[in-house]
Order: C-alpha cells, then sequence, then structure tokens
C-alpha cells in the first residue's frame, strides 16, 4: 500500500549547519509513529518541513504519493495533515470556544460569508464544545485563552488540531510544560484517538516510556539523521539508539556506524 | 444565554442615540450645531472603516487618506462638471466607491504580503504619490488651490443632508457589524491575533486581508464623498496624512475592535477640535490646540491602550466575571461534597 507520507532525502540546512540531514522515512496509513531523540535533534524542524512552515532545501515529501514540497502550509493542512505546536499558538485574545471554533469552521469549508452571524451556524458551535469535552476543557470554555494555564493551553492546542478533523495529525510535544497529574488526561486523549482507528498520528515527544505502549513504531532522530527506525522493542534494544541517549554517541562515530 | 440579551440592551441604546440624532436638528435650531454633528457623522464613517484594518485585521495602514481624497474628488468633479442633481451626487458615489476598491484591491495584492509595518511604509508612499498627482494634475484638480462646486438642490438645507448622512452611517454601522460577526469576520479576527496559526488552520489569510482593505476602502471613499459635499468646496487636503492621523486618532482613542469605539473617538476628536480652536480668541494658546491633541494622545496610549469604549468593555466583562465566578464557586463545592 502506498504510504501516507513518505520522504527522500529530506533535507534543510540553515546556513552551514544541516538541520535535518536526509532523512528517509515511510508512514503508513493509519499507524502511530513516535519521533525520539535528544534536544535539537531536529524533531521540529522535520515536522516543519513535512507540515510547510519551512522549505525543505533538498529532497522531497510525499503526501499519498503527490509530492507536496511545494504546496504552502495552507495548502497542505486542506489536503490533510494538521499539526499542533510545541511552543504554544493560541489566539491569544480570544475564548477558548472561539479559538476551536475557528478551526471547526475551516474544516466546514465556511470561509468566505460575510452575510451570516457566525452563531448562525450551530453545530459548529456545538462541535467545538464536544471537542472541548474530549480534552477536559468544557468549564473553560468561555476564558480568554491567554489567561489559562500552561496545560490548559496544550490541551487547547491538542483540540483546535483535532477540530480541523485532518487525516494526519501531527503532534509537537503535546505534553511539553504539563505537571505530571496533568499529563495522564493527555495520554487518554491521545489513546482515545488511537482507539478510534482511523487516524495517521505522527508524535513528536521526550518522555520514553509513555510513548511505548503507544506506539507502532518509534523513530529516532540524531543531529538531523535518521538513526533508527523500527517497533518499539527493536529500538529499546538497538545499541546506537541506547548509547545516543546515553551521551557516548558522537557525530563521528556516526558516521562509522 | 446572557449573549442575546446583552446584545438587544446595547442595541436599544442604539437605538435611542439614532433616535436622539434624527430630533436632534429640529430641537437644536443651530446651523453650526448640525454642521458640527454632520462633521462627526462623516468622520465616523471614516474611522469605522479605519477600525475595520486597523481594530480587526491588525492592518495598520498610513495610506487611508487616499480613498477618503478618491470618494471627495470623485463627487466633486462630478457635480462640477456634470449637472448639480442628486442622481449625479449618488453616481459620483458609486464611482468613488468602484475607483476605491479597485484601488485598494491592487494596493493590497501588492502590499499585503509584507509584514506589517513595511505595509504602513508602503501605503504612506503610495498616498504621497496620489498627493503629489492630485497637486500637479491641475486641470482636473486645480491642485492645492482646490474648487467650489454647487451641492445638489436638495442638501441646500443643511437638516436634509444631515439626515441622509446619518442614514448612511446607520446602514454603514448594521453593515459592517455583520461583517465583523460573520464567519470571514471571525478569520479577519483570527488573522489580527496570530496570522501564522490562521494559516496553519487552513485559512489563506492575504485573500482575507485583502478583502478587509477592499471594504475599509469602499467605506472611506463613501466618507470621503460625504465630506466634499458638506464643504462644498475640494482641495488637496482631503489626501493629506492629517486624515489618515484623524480616522487612526479617533480609532485608537474610542477604542480599537470596536465599532462603537471610533464613532466614540469622531465625537471626541472632531469636537475637541471644534471648541479648542474657537477658545483660541481669548486664550492664544489654543490657536496651537494640536499641542493638545499630542498630549491626549500620548495619555491616551499610555492609560487607554483600549481607549474608551475597550476600556469600558474590559471592565464590564470583568465585572460579569466576578459575578459568574460567584456563582460558580458554590456550585462546584456542592459537586464535591456530593462525592
Amino acid at each position: 500500500m502506498e504510504p501516507i507520507i513518505r520522504t527522500e532525502n529530506l533535507s534543510i540546512s540553515f546556513g552551514g549547519h544541516k538541520a535535518v540531514d536526509r532523512v528517509n522515512f515511510e508512514m503508513p496509513e493509519k499507524h502511530f509513529k513516535s519521533i525520539i531523540g535528544p534536544n535539537g535533534a531536529g524533531k521540529t524542524t522535520f515536522f516543519n518541513l513535512i507540515s510547510g512552515e519551512l522549505k525543505n532545501t533538498e529532497g522531497d515529501v510525499f503526501f499519498k504519493g503527490q509530492s507536496i514540497a511545494n504546496l504552502s502550509s495552507v495548502e497542505r493542512t486542506r489536503l490533510g495533515l494538521g499539526r499542533s505546536f510545541q511552543i504554544t499558538n493560541v489566539f491569544p485574545n480570544l475564548t477558548v470556544l472561539e479559538n476551536v471554533r475557528l478551526a471547526v469552521q475551516s474544516r466546514e469549508k465556511i470561509r468566505f460569508n460575510p452575510f451570516k452571524h457566525y452563531l448562525h451556524y450551530k453545530k459548529i458551535t456545538q462541535d467545538a464544545l464536544t471537542i472541548l469535552e474530549q480534552v477536559l476543557l468544557e468549564n473553560k470554555a468561555h476564558h480568554i485563552a491567554s489567561q489559562l494555564a500552561h496545560g490548559e493551553k496544550r490541551k487547547l492546542e491538542i483540540a483546535m488540531l483535532l477540530a480541523l478533523d485532518t487525516e494526519v495529525l501531527m503532534l509537537d510535544e503535546p505534553t511539553a510544560g504539563m505537571s505530571l497529574e496533568e499529563v495522564p488526561a493527555i495520554l487518554d486523549v491521545i489513546k482515545s484517538i488511537k482507539s478510534r482507528g482511523d487516524k495517521t498520528i505522527l508524535l513528536i515527544e521526550h518522555k520514553m516510556d509513555m510513548i511505548l505502549d503507544l506506539s507502532d513504531s518509534i523513530m529516532v532522530l540524531f543531529n538531523g539523521k535518521l538513526l533508527a527506525d523500527g517497533s518499539p522493542s527493536e529500538i529499546m534494544n538497538n545499541t546506537t539508539v541506547q548509547n545516543a541517549y546515553l551521551g557516548g554517541l558522537y557525530d563521528g562515530e556516526l558516521v562509522e556506524t | 444565554m446572557n449573549k442575546p440579551i446583552l446584545l438587544s440592551r446595547s442595541n436599544i441604546f442604539l437605538f435611542i442615540i439614532v433616535l436622539a440624532l434624527i430630533a436632534f436638528p429640529f430641537v437644536m435650531d443651530s446651523r453650526t450645531l448640525t454642521i458640527l454633528v454632520t462633521q462627526i457623522l462623516i468622520f465616523g464613517i471614516l474611522a469605522m472603516s479605519y477600525d475595520i484594518l486597523l481594530g480587526y485585521t491588525g492592518i495598520v495602514s498610513f495610506g487611508h487618506a487616499m480613498f477618503f481624497g478618491i470618494g471627495a474628488y470623485c463627487t466633486a468633479i462630478m457635480l462640477n462638471d456634470f449637472e448639480s442633481t442628486i442622481f449625479v451626487f449618488i453616481g459620483s458615489i458609486a464611482v468613488g466607491m468602484v475607483i476605491a476598491g479597485i484601488l485598494s484591491f491592487i494596493v493590497g495584492l501588492l502590499t499585503l504580503r509584507l509584514k506589517s509595518h513595511f505595509f504602513a511604509m508602503l501605503t504612506m508612499a503610495i498616498s504621497g504619490l496620489l498627493l503629489v498627482v492630485a497637486e500637479k494634475w491641475r486641470s482636473v484638480t486645480k491642485g492645492n488651490d482646490g474648487f467650489t462646486f454647487k451641492a445638489p438642490e436638495v442638501f441646500k438645507d443643511r437638516i436634509v443632508f444631515y439626515l441622509v448622512v446619518l442614514a448612511l452611517i446607520v446602514i454603514v454601522f448594521i453593515v459592517l457589524k455583520r461583517f465583523v460577526n460573520s464567519p470571514l469576520g471571525r478569520v479577519l479576527i483570527a488573522v489580527r491575533e496570530n496570522e501564522q496559526r490562521t494559516k496553519s488552520l487552513g485559512f489563506k489569510t492575504l485573500y482575507y486581508k485583502v478583502i478587509a482593505s477592499v471594504l475599509a476602502g469602499v467605506i472611506a471613499s463613501l466618507a470621503g464623498s460625504l465630506y466634499a459635499v458638506s464643504l462644498r468646496f475640494v482641495n488637496t487636503a482631503v489626501l493629506t496624512m492629517e486624515i489618515t492621523l484623524d480616522a487612526l486618532l479617533m480609532t485608537i482613542i474610542g477604542g480599537v475592535g470596536t465599532l462603537i469605539g471610533p464613532l466614540v473617538g469622531a465625537v471626541v476628536i472632531e469636537s475637541a477640535q471644534h471648541y479648542l480652536s474657537g477658545l483660541a480668541r481669548d486664550f492664544p494658546i489654543f490657536e496651537r490646540w494640536i499641542i493638545f491633541f499630542g498630549i491626549i494622545y500620548i495619555l491616551a496610549v499610555i492609560f487607554f491602550p483600549k481607549g474608551i469604549v475597550g476600556t469600558i468593555q474590559a471592565k464590564y466583562f470583568q465585572w460579569k466575571d466576578k459575578k459568574a465566578q460567584l456563582n460558580v464557586v458554590p456550585l462546584s463545592k456542592n459537586k464535591e461534597s456530593s462525592k
């Protein structure tokens, strides 16, 4: 079967620094893949290349067999590549509900209607509220987004991604900076999306233990290079990966291996 | 369920104000006051159109005067060259709107890709260019000296003109209110809040910004047409930076992102202009009344960044929030105890 996302030698350099270096990977449909790697490994940059926030300097990205390297992030979202952001990126002065409502509005393709009142579309508001319930934010619906606690902003970020209802969900460290008590709630949300089985999910995460039982496969990035890609148990037993995480690995050795 | 009640309450309030404004010229038999209020309403239209850019879409334009000037010149030239009838007047408004719409479309398409401050600079340059054209093209515009023209016969009565302007501002207000509350208007607000995020939600933000700038340009042109008729005179002053700054001041002092705000701002600025310059006879310092404007402006930006209406609104929501929280607290306590 044609993989839903495929990259060929995907690279980007900032000046002389290659942040992502010839990464080849394939992502089957309805698959759950996690991306791990130490800080500065290029995980988020890799995400940005797939979602279109950054343009690759080399190589190519394919979505369902079609090259999308020249499409803007808007067009990629409309094709079905939705993403959340690691650094919270919401509409700060709008209410939580309005944030999600805008995402639902985009999904419903209501873009240029200048005549009807926005509350006329009751279904959209209803859908937005349903999604807020899913991420346990329904009691904050009428709060201003900038006044939310950090964990709640992360939930809102996920809610906006869910509201877009894209085929591929790209989650960039959904639990980053969250207090430990809040993490299980987010995990539950992700698990419930996964259990519905109609989404392809790509997840960046630092907390290894959290993703091991969740992921179908894990890929490891290190210094912009793809170090390994395989099932969770393979990755756990992979000595290169262990070295990378324990800090025994340097660039020079990487080339040799 | 609180919202519709709040909405209708503010609607009733506005309705009363409109009624008072309709009654005003018949109660107050003062020509100067009627002219002043007409002036306020015209600048209210201009300020509202500017608020669509600044307050709703987050675009800072320093070239808004060019659309105002286009409207003013279209009406003045057409009323002067053709017959001075009400039909020519209506036609000239339409022509002005179309030209302003086309120009703002082209300018928007060319410049809105730029980041905000570059856009601001470019709009300033383009409107400066237009000002030079108007000054040099003497055969049509008579340059800096300007020219007088006859207003349509019906407008000889100041009260009729006043009522027409009042009707137009009500229509513009309703149209703009509907516009900013439409799904499209919501996306504009999203662009103001976080353009990059709006893009990643799948909205092509450039289109939205161009739509906003076309709408603002068209409405500004309407204001310009009315302005020219109210003076029965036009010169290049309608294209100058001062018009843009007036609109900017009204919007900021009144409150960005609220359509009422610019109207309040127009009242404040226009009446201040009128009365402060009137004081100049007794106190020579008021010949430089613009100094006081500068001071008001600085104080407003420091202490009321949300403007008059914005500050009142924020206070009102705070008060409502507190009330809502008081209602919520006992409820959640009940829940815990029932567990």
